[in-house]
Protein backbone atom coordinates (compact mmCIF):
# COMPACT_ATOMS: atom_id res chain seq x y z
CA UNK A 1 0.00 0.00 0.00
CA UNK A 2 1.06 3.73 -1.10
CA UNK A 3 0.63 6.12 1.19
CA UNK A 4 1.40 9.97 0.20
CA UNK A 5 -0.29 13.48 -0.44
CA UNK A 6 -0.91 15.60 -3.26
CA UNK A 7 -0.57 19.22 -3.92
CA UNK A 8 -3.01 21.51 -5.65
CA UNK A 9 -0.99 24.37 -5.51
CA UNK A 10 -2.93 27.05 -4.42
CA UNK A 11 -1.78 30.23 -3.55
CA UNK A 12 -5.13 30.87 -0.79
CA UNK A 13 -5.06 33.42 1.62
CA UNK A 14 -4.38 32.50 5.04
CA UNK A 15 -7.89 33.55 6.45
CA UNK A 16 -6.94 33.75 10.46
CA UNK A 17 -4.21 36.51 9.49
CA UNK A 18 -5.34 37.85 6.08
CA UNK A 19 -2.21 36.48 4.52
CA UNK A 20 -1.72 35.97 1.27
CA UNK A 21 2.13 34.04 0.44
CA UNK A 22 3.77 35.12 -2.78
CA UNK A 23 4.32 32.55 -5.67
CA UNK A 24 7.88 31.89 -4.57
CA UNK A 25 7.19 31.32 -1.00
CA UNK A 26 4.53 28.64 -2.06
CA UNK A 27 6.93 27.16 -4.57
CA UNK A 28 9.76 27.16 -2.23
CA UNK A 29 7.08 25.31 0.25
CA UNK A 30 6.20 22.83 -2.08
CA UNK A 31 9.41 21.72 -1.94
CA UNK A 32 9.53 21.81 1.58
CA UNK A 33 6.23 19.64 1.86
CA UNK A 34 7.47 16.69 -0.73
CA UNK A 35 11.03 16.34 1.12
CA UNK A 36 8.91 16.54 4.58
CA UNK A 37 6.80 13.68 2.92
CA UNK A 38 9.98 11.48 2.66
CA UNK A 39 11.24 12.45 5.79
CA UNK A 40 8.26 11.21 7.28
CA UNK A 41 8.15 8.03 5.64
CA UNK A 42 5.41 8.43 2.90
CA UNK A 43 5.85 7.05 -0.39
CA UNK A 44 4.21 9.27 -3.49
CA UNK A 45 4.17 12.69 -3.89
CA UNK A 46 2.14 14.44 -6.41
CA UNK A 47 1.68 17.60 -8.02
CA UNK A 48 -1.13 19.00 -9.57
CA UNK A 49 -0.84 20.94 -12.75
CA UNK A 50 -2.66 24.98 -13.74
CA UNK A 51 -2.08 27.33 -16.21
CA UNK A 52 -3.41 30.13 -14.12
CA UNK A 53 -3.68 32.55 -10.86
CA UNK A 54 -3.93 31.98 -7.72
CA UNK A 55 -1.67 28.54 -8.08
CA UNK A 56 1.47 27.93 -9.13
CA UNK A 57 1.56 24.79 -10.02
CA UNK A 58 2.79 24.94 -13.86
CA UNK A 59 5.47 23.10 -15.31
CA UNK A 60 5.24 20.84 -12.98
CA UNK A 61 8.00 18.64 -14.59
CA UNK A 62 10.34 21.31 -13.52
CA UNK A 63 9.00 20.97 -10.21
CA UNK A 64 9.03 17.27 -9.87
CA UNK A 65 12.47 17.04 -11.01
CA UNK A 66 14.02 19.50 -8.67
CA UNK A 67 12.29 17.96 -5.86
CA UNK A 68 13.61 14.22 -7.91
CA UNK A 69 17.42 15.54 -6.86
CA UNK A 70 16.91 16.29 -3.17
CA UNK A 71 14.88 12.89 -2.60
CA UNK A 72 16.19 9.34 -2.80
CA UNK A 73 13.56 7.25 -2.23
CA UNK A 74 9.56 9.09 -2.43
CA UNK A 75 7.96 8.40 -5.82
CA UNK A 76 6.92 11.87 -7.94
CA UNK A 77 3.45 12.08 -9.36
CA UNK A 78 1.29 14.22 -10.83
CA UNK A 79 -2.38 15.03 -9.99
CA UNK A 80 -3.14 16.07 -12.39
CA UNK A 81 -1.43 16.20 -15.38
CA UNK A 82 -3.87 17.76 -18.16
CA UNK A 83 -3.85 15.54 -21.01
CA UNK A 84 -6.27 17.22 -22.51
CA UNK A 85 -4.27 20.48 -23.03
CA UNK A 86 -0.62 19.51 -23.46
CA UNK A 87 0.53 17.84 -26.42
CA UNK A 88 0.80 14.22 -25.92
CA UNK A 89 4.50 14.11 -27.70
CA UNK A 90 5.99 16.80 -24.49
CA UNK A 91 4.16 14.55 -22.14
CA UNK A 92 6.24 11.33 -23.08
CA UNK A 93 9.13 12.98 -23.89
CA UNK A 94 9.07 15.12 -20.54
CA UNK A 95 8.03 11.84 -17.97
CA UNK A 96 10.53 9.74 -19.80
CA UNK A 97 13.47 12.28 -19.07
CA UNK A 98 12.44 12.40 -15.06
CA UNK A 99 12.35 8.83 -15.39
CA UNK A 100 16.07 8.85 -16.39
CA UNK A 101 16.68 11.14 -13.68
CA UNK A 102 14.95 10.50 -10.55
CA UNK A 103 15.90 6.44 -12.16
CA UNK A 104 12.31 5.57 -12.65
CA UNK A 105 10.71 7.27 -9.47
CA UNK A 106 8.11 8.66 -11.20
CA UNK A 107 4.31 7.92 -12.26
CA UNK A 108 1.66 10.23 -13.47
CA UNK A 109 -1.94 10.73 -13.34
CA UNK A 110 -4.27 11.51 -16.59
CA UNK A 111 -6.70 14.40 -16.17
CA UNK A 112 -8.55 16.73 -18.06
CA UNK A 113 -8.76 19.66 -15.98
CA UNK A 114 -11.47 22.11 -15.82
CA UNK A 115 -11.15 25.57 -15.86
CA UNK A 116 -12.54 26.84 -19.13
CA UNK A 117 -10.68 29.14 -20.33
CA UNK A 118 -7.08 27.55 -20.18
CA UNK A 119 -8.28 24.85 -23.26
CA UNK A 120 -8.96 27.90 -25.53
CA UNK A 121 -5.40 29.35 -24.07
CA UNK A 122 -4.20 26.29 -25.36
CA UNK A 123 -5.39 26.17 -28.59
CA UNK A 124 -8.53 23.39 -27.94
CA UNK A 125 -12.02 23.21 -26.61
CA UNK A 126 -13.29 22.00 -23.78
CA UNK A 127 -16.49 20.52 -25.27
CA UNK A 128 -14.19 17.78 -26.67
CA UNK A 129 -12.47 17.49 -22.99
CA UNK A 130 -13.44 13.80 -23.06
CA UNK A 131 -12.33 13.11 -26.75
CA UNK A 132 -9.63 15.01 -26.45
CA UNK A 133 -8.30 13.11 -23.30
CA UNK A 134 -8.87 9.56 -25.21
CA UNK A 135 -6.80 10.61 -28.37
CA UNK A 136 -4.11 11.84 -26.71
CA UNK A 137 -3.75 9.28 -24.70
CA UNK A 138 -3.62 7.11 -27.09
CA UNK A 139 -0.92 8.49 -28.79
CA UNK A 140 1.04 8.95 -25.93
CA UNK A 141 0.36 5.25 -24.92
CA UNK A 142 1.88 4.23 -28.59
CA UNK A 143 4.85 6.85 -27.96
CA UNK A 144 6.21 5.14 -25.09
CA UNK A 145 5.54 1.50 -26.68
CA UNK A 146 6.80 2.15 -30.38
CA UNK A 147 10.06 3.24 -31.18
CA UNK A 148 8.92 4.77 -34.48
CA UNK A 149 5.55 5.66 -34.48
CA UNK A 150 3.69 7.21 -37.69
CA UNK A 151 0.24 8.66 -36.89
CA UNK A 152 -2.72 11.26 -37.60
CA UNK A 153 -5.49 11.95 -35.76
CA UNK A 154 -8.15 14.97 -35.08
CA UNK A 155 -6.28 16.75 -32.16
CA UNK A 156 -2.69 17.44 -33.15
CA UNK A 157 -0.64 17.64 -36.14
CA UNK A 158 0.18 14.11 -38.12
CA UNK A 159 3.28 12.61 -37.35
CA UNK A 160 5.64 10.81 -39.59
CA UNK A 161 8.67 8.63 -38.48
CA UNK A 162 8.82 10.67 -35.10
CA UNK A 163 10.73 8.82 -32.68
CA UNK A 164 9.86 9.71 -28.75
CA UNK A 165 13.39 10.33 -27.02
CA UNK A 166 14.36 9.11 -24.89
CA UNK A 167 13.05 6.13 -24.84
CA UNK A 168 11.28 5.07 -21.20
CA UNK A 169 13.87 3.94 -18.60
CA UNK A 170 14.94 -0.42 -19.07
CA UNK A 171 12.31 -0.17 -21.75
CA UNK A 172 9.35 0.58 -19.62
CA UNK A 173 6.95 3.32 -19.20
CA UNK A 174 6.23 5.03 -16.25
CA UNK A 175 2.78 4.03 -14.74
CA UNK A 176 -0.32 5.82 -15.72
CA UNK A 177 -3.51 6.60 -13.39
CA UNK A 178 -6.31 8.39 -14.99
CA UNK A 179 -8.43 10.67 -12.72
CA UNK A 180 -11.76 11.27 -13.06
CA UNK A 181 -14.43 12.96 -9.93
CA UNK A 182 -17.72 12.13 -12.61
CA UNK A 183 -16.87 10.67 -15.47
CA UNK A 184 -17.84 7.01 -16.35
CA UNK A 185 -15.55 7.14 -19.46
CA UNK A 186 -12.45 7.88 -17.83
CA UNK A 187 -13.12 5.33 -15.49
CA UNK A 188 -13.67 2.74 -18.63
CA UNK A 189 -10.20 4.36 -20.20
CA UNK A 190 -8.29 3.24 -17.43
CA UNK A 191 -9.74 -0.26 -17.40
CA UNK A 192 -9.14 -1.05 -20.96
CA UNK A 193 -5.73 -0.09 -20.87
CA UNK A 194 -5.02 -2.02 -17.40
CA UNK A 195 -4.04 1.24 -16.06
CA UNK A 196 -4.79 2.62 -12.45
CA UNK A 197 -8.02 4.15 -11.64
CA UNK A 198 -7.64 7.22 -9.36
CA UNK A 199 -10.88 8.52 -7.56
CA UNK A 200 -10.35 12.48 -6.15
CA UNK A 201 -12.91 11.12 -3.66
CA UNK A 202 -12.56 13.95 -1.57
CA UNK A 203 -15.03 16.31 -2.58
CA UNK A 204 -17.86 14.02 -3.06
CA UNK A 205 -20.07 11.37 -0.87
CA UNK A 206 -18.39 7.65 -0.62
CA UNK A 207 -21.50 6.60 -2.53
CA UNK A 208 -19.86 8.34 -6.06
CA UNK A 209 -16.70 7.27 -5.48
CA UNK A 210 -17.43 3.62 -4.74
CA UNK A 211 -19.73 3.58 -7.99
CA UNK A 212 -16.79 4.94 -10.20
CA UNK A 213 -14.48 2.28 -8.39
CA UNK A 214 -16.69 -0.45 -8.97
CA UNK A 215 -17.48 0.69 -12.76
CA UNK A 216 -13.50 0.19 -13.09
CA UNK A 217 -12.67 -2.99 -11.50
CA UNK A 218 -15.62 -4.63 -13.45
CA UNK A 219 -14.63 -3.28 -16.75
CA UNK A 220 -10.88 -4.00 -15.82
CA UNK A 221 -11.64 -7.74 -15.28
CA UNK A 222 -14.06 -7.42 -18.73
CA UNK A 223 -10.93 -6.14 -20.61
CA UNK A 224 -8.66 -9.18 -19.25
CA UNK A 225 -6.40 -7.70 -17.16
CA UNK A 226 -7.37 -9.82 -14.55
CA UNK A 227 -10.24 -10.42 -11.86
CA UNK A 228 -11.70 -7.60 -10.84
CA UNK A 229 -10.20 -6.80 -7.01
CA UNK A 230 -7.12 -7.07 -8.58
CA UNK A 231 -7.39 -3.63 -10.70
CA UNK A 232 -4.86 -0.34 -9.30
CA UNK A 233 -7.06 1.87 -7.19
CA UNK A 234 -6.24 4.74 -5.93
CA UNK A 235 -8.02 7.31 -3.62
CA UNK A 236 -7.68 11.05 -2.36
CA UNK A 237 -8.70 11.68 1.15
CA UNK A 238 -8.27 15.06 3.34
CA UNK A 239 -7.46 15.37 7.08
CA UNK A 240 -6.44 18.21 9.79
CA UNK A 241 -5.66 16.49 13.07
CA UNK A 242 -4.57 17.27 16.41
CA UNK A 243 -4.06 14.67 19.36
CA UNK A 244 -7.25 16.72 21.02
CA UNK A 245 -10.12 16.46 18.00
CA UNK A 246 -11.66 19.46 19.91
CA UNK A 247 -8.78 21.85 18.75
CA UNK A 248 -8.57 20.33 15.20
CA UNK A 249 -11.72 21.70 14.74
CA UNK A 250 -11.76 25.04 16.50
CA UNK A 251 -8.32 25.44 14.52
CA UNK A 252 -9.70 24.19 10.68
CA UNK A 253 -12.94 25.85 10.39
CA UNK A 254 -11.83 29.48 9.37
CA UNK A 255 -9.60 27.56 6.71
CA UNK A 256 -12.78 25.21 6.03
CA UNK A 257 -15.11 28.03 6.22
CA UNK A 258 -13.54 30.48 3.38
CA UNK A 259 -11.72 27.15 1.32
CA UNK A 260 -11.82 27.94 -2.13
CA UNK A 261 -13.50 24.70 -3.26
CA UNK A 262 -16.68 24.17 -0.63
CA UNK A 263 -15.99 27.42 1.45
CA UNK A 264 -19.41 29.43 1.92
CA UNK A 265 -21.17 26.22 1.58
CA UNK A 266 -21.95 23.50 4.18
CA UNK A 267 -21.18 23.08 7.34
CA UNK A 268 -18.04 21.39 8.78
CA UNK A 269 -19.90 19.13 10.42
CA UNK A 270 -21.88 18.09 7.36
CA UNK A 271 -19.15 17.83 4.63
CA UNK A 272 -16.85 15.80 7.27
CA UNK A 273 -20.11 13.46 7.29
CA UNK A 274 -20.60 13.23 3.59
CA UNK A 275 -17.47 13.34 2.45
CA UNK A 276 -14.41 11.54 3.60
CA UNK A 277 -12.87 14.94 5.57
CA UNK A 278 -11.56 14.07 8.49
CA UNK A 279 -10.86 16.25 10.86
CA UNK A 280 -9.99 15.38 14.44
CA UNK A 281 -7.40 13.10 16.23
CA UNK A 282 -4.91 10.98 14.64
CA UNK A 283 -6.04 8.12 16.00
CA UNK A 284 -10.01 9.23 14.78
CA UNK A 285 -7.92 9.52 10.94
CA UNK A 286 -6.57 6.26 11.21
CA UNK A 287 -9.83 4.73 11.91
CA UNK A 288 -11.84 6.74 8.87
CA UNK A 289 -8.97 6.31 6.48
CA UNK A 290 -9.05 2.53 6.85
CA UNK A 291 -12.70 2.30 6.69
CA UNK A 292 -11.95 3.62 3.01
CA UNK A 293 -11.69 0.01 2.17
CA UNK A 294 -15.03 -1.20 3.06
CA UNK A 295 -16.88 0.64 -0.06
CA UNK A 296 -13.65 0.09 -2.52
CA UNK A 297 -12.06 -2.83 -1.65
CA UNK A 298 -8.67 -2.99 -0.83
CA UNK A 299 -6.52 -0.42 -2.99
CA UNK A 300 -3.32 0.35 -3.71
CA UNK A 301 -2.62 3.99 -3.21
CA UNK A 302 -3.71 7.29 -1.15
CA UNK A 303 -2.81 10.75 -1.60
CA UNK A 304 -4.09 12.83 1.56
CA UNK A 305 -4.14 16.64 0.17
CA UNK A 306 -3.04 18.75 3.56
CA UNK A 307 -1.29 21.55 1.95
CA UNK A 308 -4.55 23.94 0.74
CA UNK A 309 -7.23 26.74 1.90
CA UNK A 310 -4.35 28.80 3.10
CA UNK A 311 -3.11 26.96 5.97
CA UNK A 312 0.79 28.11 6.37
CA UNK A 313 3.51 26.15 5.74
CA UNK A 314 4.20 25.76 9.55
CA UNK A 315 0.75 23.94 10.06
CA UNK A 316 1.26 21.51 7.13
CA UNK A 317 4.28 20.17 7.94
CA UNK A 318 3.09 20.04 11.40
CA UNK A 319 0.44 17.49 9.81
CA UNK A 320 2.54 15.75 8.20
CA UNK A 321 4.68 14.97 11.20
CA UNK A 322 1.23 13.38 12.99
CA UNK A 323 0.50 11.88 9.46
CA UNK A 324 4.31 9.78 10.42
CA UNK A 325 3.21 8.92 13.66
CA UNK A 326 0.30 7.47 12.27
CA UNK A 327 1.97 5.89 9.20
CA UNK A 328 2.72 2.86 10.77
CA UNK A 329 -0.59 2.08 12.08
CA UNK A 330 -2.27 2.95 9.23
CA UNK A 331 0.11 0.52 7.08
CA UNK A 332 -0.69 -2.11 9.42
CA UNK A 333 -4.29 -2.18 9.09
CA UNK A 334 -4.38 -1.76 5.22
CA UNK A 335 -2.64 -5.00 5.50
CA UNK A 336 -4.70 -6.73 7.68
CA UNK A 337 -6.78 -9.21 6.05
CA UNK A 338 -5.68 -7.93 2.39
CA UNK A 339 -5.62 -10.91 0.17
CA UNK A 340 -2.13 -12.13 -0.80
CA UNK A 341 -3.82 -12.21 -4.36
CA UNK A 342 -3.77 -8.05 -4.28
CA UNK A 343 -1.27 -6.58 -5.80
CA UNK A 344 0.88 -3.31 -4.46
CA UNK A 345 0.97 -0.28 -6.85
CA UNK A 346 3.36 -0.76 -9.74
CA UNK A 347 6.56 0.65 -9.07
CA UNK A 348 9.51 1.01 -11.73
CA UNK A 349 11.20 -2.21 -10.19
CA UNK A 350 7.88 -4.15 -10.51
CA UNK A 351 7.53 -3.39 -14.02
CA UNK A 352 10.78 -4.05 -15.03
CA UNK A 353 10.52 -7.89 -13.05
CA UNK A 354 7.37 -7.99 -15.15
CA UNK A 355 8.63 -6.96 -18.55
CA UNK A 356 11.34 -9.84 -17.66
CA UNK A 357 13.91 -7.69 -16.72
CA UNK A 358 15.45 -4.49 -17.36
CA UNK A 359 16.75 -3.83 -21.23
CA UNK A 360 17.95 -0.80 -22.51
CA UNK A 361 15.97 1.27 -25.36
CA UNK A 362 17.59 3.79 -27.19
CA UNK A 363 16.98 4.44 -30.31
CA UNK A 364 20.28 4.74 -32.02
CA UNK A 365 20.70 7.13 -34.97
CA UNK A 366 23.64 6.72 -37.51
CA UNK A 367 23.38 10.37 -38.11
CA UNK A 368 21.15 13.18 -37.87
CA UNK A 369 18.93 12.85 -40.74
CA UNK A 370 16.05 15.46 -39.19
CA UNK A 371 17.86 19.09 -38.39
CA UNK A 372 21.34 20.82 -39.26
CA UNK A 373 20.13 22.03 -42.44
CA UNK A 374 18.65 25.47 -43.27
CA UNK A 375 15.15 25.56 -43.60
CA UNK A 376 16.25 26.47 -46.88
CA UNK A 377 17.72 23.36 -47.70
CA UNK A 378 15.42 21.11 -46.73
CA UNK A 379 12.79 23.38 -48.50
CA UNK A 380 14.93 22.39 -51.74
CA UNK B 1 -48.48 2.97 -12.31
CA UNK B 2 -48.03 6.78 -13.79
CA UNK B 3 -45.53 8.34 -11.48
CA UNK B 4 -46.23 12.35 -11.54
CA UNK B 5 -43.86 14.73 -9.63
CA UNK B 6 -44.57 17.80 -8.82
CA UNK B 7 -42.71 20.82 -8.16
CA UNK B 8 -43.53 23.90 -6.42
CA UNK B 9 -41.46 27.09 -5.24
CA UNK B 10 -43.34 28.62 -3.09
CA UNK B 11 -42.00 30.77 -0.26
CA UNK B 12 -44.39 30.74 2.13
CA UNK B 13 -46.87 28.79 4.02
CA UNK B 14 -49.28 28.41 2.88
CA UNK B 15 -48.24 29.39 -0.49
CA UNK B 16 -50.79 29.85 -3.28
CA UNK B 17 -47.95 28.07 -5.27
CA UNK B 18 -48.56 25.23 -3.56
CA UNK B 19 -52.70 26.08 -3.57
CA UNK B 20 -52.24 25.93 -7.40
CA UNK B 21 -49.95 23.23 -7.55
CA UNK B 22 -52.43 20.67 -5.53
CA UNK B 23 -54.57 21.60 -7.63
CA UNK B 24 -53.28 20.70 -10.68
CA UNK B 25 -51.93 17.74 -9.14
CA UNK B 26 -55.53 16.95 -8.42
CA UNK B 27 -56.70 17.22 -11.75
CA UNK B 28 -53.94 15.26 -13.43
CA UNK B 29 -54.06 12.29 -10.85
CA UNK B 30 -57.82 12.66 -12.16
CA UNK B 31 -57.49 12.36 -15.85
CA UNK B 32 -54.64 9.57 -15.49
CA UNK B 33 -56.45 6.10 -14.22
CA UNK B 34 -53.60 5.33 -11.74
CA UNK B 35 -51.16 7.67 -10.93
CA UNK B 36 -48.96 8.43 -7.67
CA UNK B 37 -48.00 12.07 -7.05
CA UNK B 38 -44.87 13.06 -5.66
CA UNK B 39 -44.38 16.18 -4.36
CA UNK B 40 -41.57 18.19 -3.79
CA UNK B 41 -41.29 21.48 -2.54
CA UNK B 42 -38.56 23.12 -2.92
CA UNK B 43 -38.74 25.82 0.17
CA UNK B 44 -37.31 22.51 1.94
CA UNK B 45 -34.48 21.86 0.09
CA UNK B 46 -33.52 25.56 -0.63
CA UNK B 47 -30.21 25.09 1.75
CA UNK B 48 -29.19 21.87 0.21
CA UNK B 49 -29.73 23.58 -3.05
CA UNK B 50 -27.24 26.00 -2.40
CA UNK B 51 -24.86 24.02 -1.16
CA UNK B 52 -25.01 21.63 -4.81
CA UNK B 53 -23.98 25.19 -6.30
CA UNK B 54 -21.11 25.48 -4.23
CA UNK B 55 -20.25 21.43 -3.59
CA UNK B 56 -21.53 19.64 -7.19
CA UNK B 57 -23.61 17.23 -5.22
CA UNK B 58 -26.71 16.95 -3.52
CA UNK B 59 -27.84 15.95 0.09
CA UNK B 60 -29.59 13.54 0.88
CA UNK B 61 -33.13 15.01 0.47
CA UNK B 62 -32.27 16.77 -2.30
CA UNK B 63 -31.08 13.63 -4.30
CA UNK B 64 -34.60 12.04 -3.54
CA UNK B 65 -35.71 14.57 -5.18
CA UNK B 66 -33.71 14.78 -7.94
CA UNK B 67 -34.06 11.02 -8.60
CA UNK B 68 -38.06 11.47 -8.44
CA UNK B 69 -37.63 14.28 -11.19
CA UNK B 70 -35.66 11.48 -12.95
CA UNK B 71 -37.94 8.78 -12.73
CA UNK B 72 -41.47 11.31 -13.19
CA UNK B 73 -43.53 10.34 -16.07
CA UNK B 74 -45.32 14.00 -15.85
CA UNK B 75 -44.10 16.76 -14.33
CA UNK B 76 -46.19 19.92 -13.06
CA UNK B 77 -43.69 22.54 -12.07
CA UNK B 78 -45.08 25.79 -10.50
CA UNK B 79 -43.16 28.99 -9.41
CA UNK B 80 -44.08 32.67 -8.40
CA UNK B 81 -43.01 35.22 -10.24
CA UNK B 82 -40.03 37.33 -9.04
CA UNK B 83 -39.04 40.12 -10.49
CA UNK B 84 -40.66 39.16 -13.90
CA UNK B 85 -39.45 35.68 -14.18
CA UNK B 86 -39.37 32.18 -12.24
CA UNK B 87 -38.04 32.50 -8.78
CA UNK B 88 -34.25 32.08 -8.16
CA UNK B 89 -35.23 28.84 -6.62
CA UNK B 90 -37.26 27.28 -8.91
CA UNK B 91 -34.39 28.26 -11.58
CA UNK B 92 -31.58 26.97 -9.18
CA UNK B 93 -33.45 23.11 -8.80
CA UNK B 94 -33.31 22.98 -12.76
CA UNK B 95 -29.58 24.37 -13.12
CA UNK B 96 -28.83 21.47 -10.95
CA UNK B 97 -29.95 18.68 -12.74
CA UNK B 98 -27.99 16.94 -14.95
CA UNK B 99 -27.93 16.86 -18.53
CA UNK B 100 -30.85 14.93 -20.06
CA UNK B 101 -32.51 13.99 -16.95
CA UNK B 102 -35.90 16.22 -18.47
CA UNK B 103 -35.19 14.57 -22.54
CA UNK B 104 -38.81 14.07 -23.35
CA UNK B 105 -40.81 14.52 -19.85
CA UNK B 106 -44.16 16.12 -20.30
CA UNK B 107 -44.30 18.95 -18.61
CA UNK B 108 -47.36 21.10 -17.28
CA UNK B 109 -45.64 25.09 -16.79
CA UNK B 110 -47.61 27.07 -13.80
CA UNK B 111 -46.76 30.51 -12.29
CA UNK B 112 -48.98 32.81 -9.61
CA UNK B 113 -48.43 36.64 -9.06
CA UNK B 114 -50.03 38.95 -7.77
CA UNK B 115 -51.44 40.79 -10.61
CA UNK B 116 -52.37 39.04 -13.88
CA UNK B 117 -49.79 41.59 -15.99
CA UNK B 118 -47.19 38.68 -15.29
CA UNK B 119 -49.18 36.28 -17.08
CA UNK B 120 -47.01 36.07 -20.27
CA UNK B 121 -43.79 34.83 -17.65
CA UNK B 122 -45.40 31.49 -18.75
CA UNK B 123 -44.45 32.39 -22.26
CA UNK B 124 -41.28 33.87 -22.29
CA UNK B 125 -39.51 32.52 -19.33
CA UNK B 126 -40.74 28.99 -18.57
CA UNK B 127 -41.45 27.70 -22.04
CA UNK B 128 -38.10 28.47 -23.13
CA UNK B 129 -36.28 26.74 -19.90
CA UNK B 130 -38.46 23.50 -20.40
CA UNK B 131 -37.60 23.81 -24.17
CA UNK B 132 -34.44 23.83 -23.66
CA UNK B 133 -34.16 21.04 -21.38
CA UNK B 134 -35.51 18.89 -23.84
CA UNK B 135 -38.77 18.47 -22.13
CA UNK B 136 -42.20 18.46 -23.69
CA UNK B 137 -44.21 20.95 -22.19
CA UNK B 138 -48.34 20.87 -22.91
CA UNK B 139 -49.89 23.41 -24.66
CA UNK B 140 -51.96 25.00 -21.97
CA UNK B 141 -49.97 26.82 -19.16
CA UNK B 142 -51.59 27.77 -15.89
CA UNK B 143 -50.92 31.34 -14.39
CA UNK B 144 -52.90 32.56 -11.50
CA UNK B 145 -52.87 35.88 -10.11
CA UNK B 146 -53.85 36.09 -6.78
CA UNK B 147 -57.39 37.75 -8.09
CA UNK B 148 -57.65 34.87 -10.11
CA UNK B 149 -58.86 32.36 -7.22
CA UNK B 150 -61.50 33.90 -7.23
CA UNK B 151 -62.71 33.34 -10.97
CA UNK B 152 -64.00 29.96 -12.40
CA UNK B 153 -61.73 30.53 -15.45
CA UNK B 154 -59.12 29.01 -13.15
CA UNK B 155 -60.63 25.81 -12.84
CA UNK B 156 -61.14 25.98 -16.78
CA UNK B 157 -57.78 26.05 -17.53
CA UNK B 158 -56.14 23.51 -14.88
CA UNK B 159 -58.82 20.72 -15.94
CA UNK B 160 -57.50 21.64 -19.60
CA UNK B 161 -53.78 21.50 -18.84
CA UNK B 162 -54.40 18.19 -16.97
CA UNK B 163 -56.52 16.64 -19.57
CA UNK B 164 -53.09 17.88 -21.75
CA UNK B 165 -50.86 16.67 -19.56
CA UNK B 166 -52.36 13.26 -18.85
CA UNK B 167 -52.87 12.67 -22.47
CA UNK B 168 -48.99 12.96 -23.38
CA UNK B 169 -48.05 11.05 -20.13
CA UNK B 170 -47.78 7.43 -21.24
CA UNK B 171 -48.05 7.97 -24.91
CA UNK B 172 -44.76 9.06 -26.20
CA UNK B 173 -42.04 7.72 -25.00
CA UNK B 174 -39.20 9.94 -24.29
CA UNK B 175 -36.66 9.11 -26.74
CA UNK B 176 -39.75 9.46 -29.99
CA UNK B 177 -40.43 13.00 -28.04
CA UNK B 178 -37.18 14.36 -27.39
CA UNK B 179 -35.73 12.54 -30.75
CA UNK B 180 -33.51 9.44 -30.79
CA UNK B 181 -30.65 9.30 -29.38
CA UNK B 182 -31.73 10.32 -25.75
CA UNK B 183 -28.68 11.89 -23.80
CA UNK B 184 -27.07 9.31 -21.84
CA UNK B 185 -26.41 10.68 -18.02
CA UNK B 186 -23.79 9.83 -15.80
CA UNK B 187 -25.87 7.01 -14.32
CA UNK B 188 -26.72 5.29 -17.64
CA UNK B 189 -22.55 5.17 -17.56
CA UNK B 190 -22.15 4.02 -14.72
CA UNK B 191 -24.93 0.82 -15.08
CA UNK B 192 -23.56 0.22 -19.01
CA UNK B 193 -20.21 1.90 -20.54
CA UNK B 194 -19.97 2.79 -23.70
CA UNK B 195 -17.32 0.29 -24.80
CA UNK B 196 -14.25 2.07 -24.88
CA UNK B 197 -13.13 0.88 -28.64
CA UNK B 198 -16.18 3.31 -29.35
CA UNK B 199 -14.97 5.75 -27.67
CA UNK B 200 -11.85 5.58 -29.15
CA UNK B 201 -13.61 6.17 -32.71
CA UNK B 202 -15.77 8.78 -31.79
CA UNK B 203 -12.87 11.05 -30.38
CA UNK B 204 -11.35 10.95 -33.95
CA UNK B 205 -14.13 10.91 -35.67
CA UNK B 206 -14.64 14.76 -35.45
Amino acid sequence: MQIGIFSVGDVTTDPTTGRTPTEHERIKATVAIAKKAEEVGLDVFATGEHHNPPFISSNPTATLAYIGAQTERIVLSTATTLITTTDPVLIAEDYAKIQHLTDGRVDLMMGRGNTGPVYPWFGKDIRQGINLAIENYALLHRLWREDVVDWSGRFRTPLQGYTSTPRPLDGVPPFVWHGSIRSPEIAEQAAYYGDGFFHNHIFWPASHTQQMVDLYRRRFEHYGHGPADTAIVGLGGQFFMRPNSQDAVAEFRPYFDNAPVYGHGPSLEDFTEATPLTVGSPQQVLERTLSFRDYVGDYQRQLFLVDHAGLPLKTVLEQLDLLGEILPEMRKGFAEGRPAHVPDAPTHGSLVAAAGGAHDSTVYAAADSATGHRAEDVLA
Amino acid sequence: MTRLVVVSAGLSNPSSTRLLADRLAAATSEALAEATVTQVELRDLAHQLTDHLLTGFPGPELAAAIAAVRDADGLVVVTPVFSASYSGLFKTFFDVLEPGTLDGTPVLVAATAGTARHSLVLEHALRPLFAYLRAVVVPTGVFAATEDFASPDLEQRITRAAGELAALVGKVSPADAAGSPLRRTVDDELAEPTPFEELLRRASAG
